[in-house]
């Protein structure tokens, strides 16, 4: 197998999450083109350790399944608290600093 | 060799297709089903890349918990089933050219940096990914980022607990 089939999925996929994140409007759906964000790092370091026969890339993709795991916890919180105080999850209804 | 690469080139057809279902889907559950589609093709991609463990905790943790705070979160703030076009802002013409241009950056990148440079499937490869070598690395060179990541993931979830809750 090419080292850059993996990568080049891996673009796509990251490239498909910076659409969602830049084109969703509800909360939630934005933190799912996050986690296609994350997956399509992963995926670039499964693809290094294969490709270097070294270890540290799969206990970094590890770490980064853990900190998406956190990520996702406390932004649901955050577009629950949203949702309480606005009575939508329409991200483009936050545009207060102080309210 | 063959095989994989049958194997991957479906895998990661599927992947880009139900990818695209996440971020073009009107509906939010099945945005969250496409999302399972993604990271369970993600898992095979793991195992063909013969890194077991981590293919199983994607599928643990991505797939067993994520996945489900994001149906509660979905359920909890009563996101528009089926409302025509109110998942998507105004953006979406900007945002295709932006994602179009990185893909575009970043496979010009890939191919020049990369070029055909193989992973060789071999059994060093295989005693790459076992779970032995990948705890062995957690416990010996990574031990006080293990633990750092293991406060940080009880903080935030006390935080979101904290957040969350009704006073």
């Amino acid at each position: 197998m090419v080292l850059n089939q993996f990568l080049i999925l891996a673009a796509f996929l990251f490239c498909t999450g910076v659409y969602g994140v830049l084109a969703r409007r509800n909360g939630v759906l934005v933190l799912m083109s996050v986690e296609l964000m994350l997956n399509a790092v992963n995926i670039n370091l499964i693809a290094f350790s294969a490709f270097g026969r070294e270890v540290s890339g799969q206990v970094f993709a590890l770490f980064v399944i853990t900190i998406a795991a956190a990520e996702v916890g406390v932004g649901l919180a955050i577009v629950l608290l949203i949702y309480r105080n606005l009575h939508s999850s329409d991200l483009g209804e936050v545009d207060q600093l102080r309210g | 060799m063959i095989s994989q690469n049958i194997a991957f080139w479906v895998l990661a057809v599927t992947m880009a297709a139900a990818a695209i279902g996440v971020v073009h889907s009107r509906n939010v559950v099945h945005a969250a089903l496409y999302l399972v589609v993604v990271l369970a093709g993600a898992a095979a991609q793991y195992i063909l890349l013969a890194a077991e463990f981590v293919a199983w905790v994607q599928v643990l943790v991505y797939i067993g918990a994520v996945i489900i705070l994001f149906l509660f979160g979905i359920m909890l703030t009563r996101a528009p089933m089926t409302a025509e076009g109110s998942l998507d802002n105004d953006q979406r013409g900007p945002a295709l050219i932006v994602a179009a241009f990185l893909l575009v950056v970043l496979a010009i990148l890939l191919i020049d940096a990369f070029g055909d440079d193989e992973i060789r499937i071999a059994d060093d490869l295989l005693a790459v990914g076992r779970t032995g070598p990948v705890g062995e690395s957690i416990f010996r060179s990574f031990v006080v980022p293990f633990e750092i990541v293991s406060m940080l993931l009880l903080a935030a979830l006390v935080g979101a607990v904290a957040m969350a809750r009704r006073d």
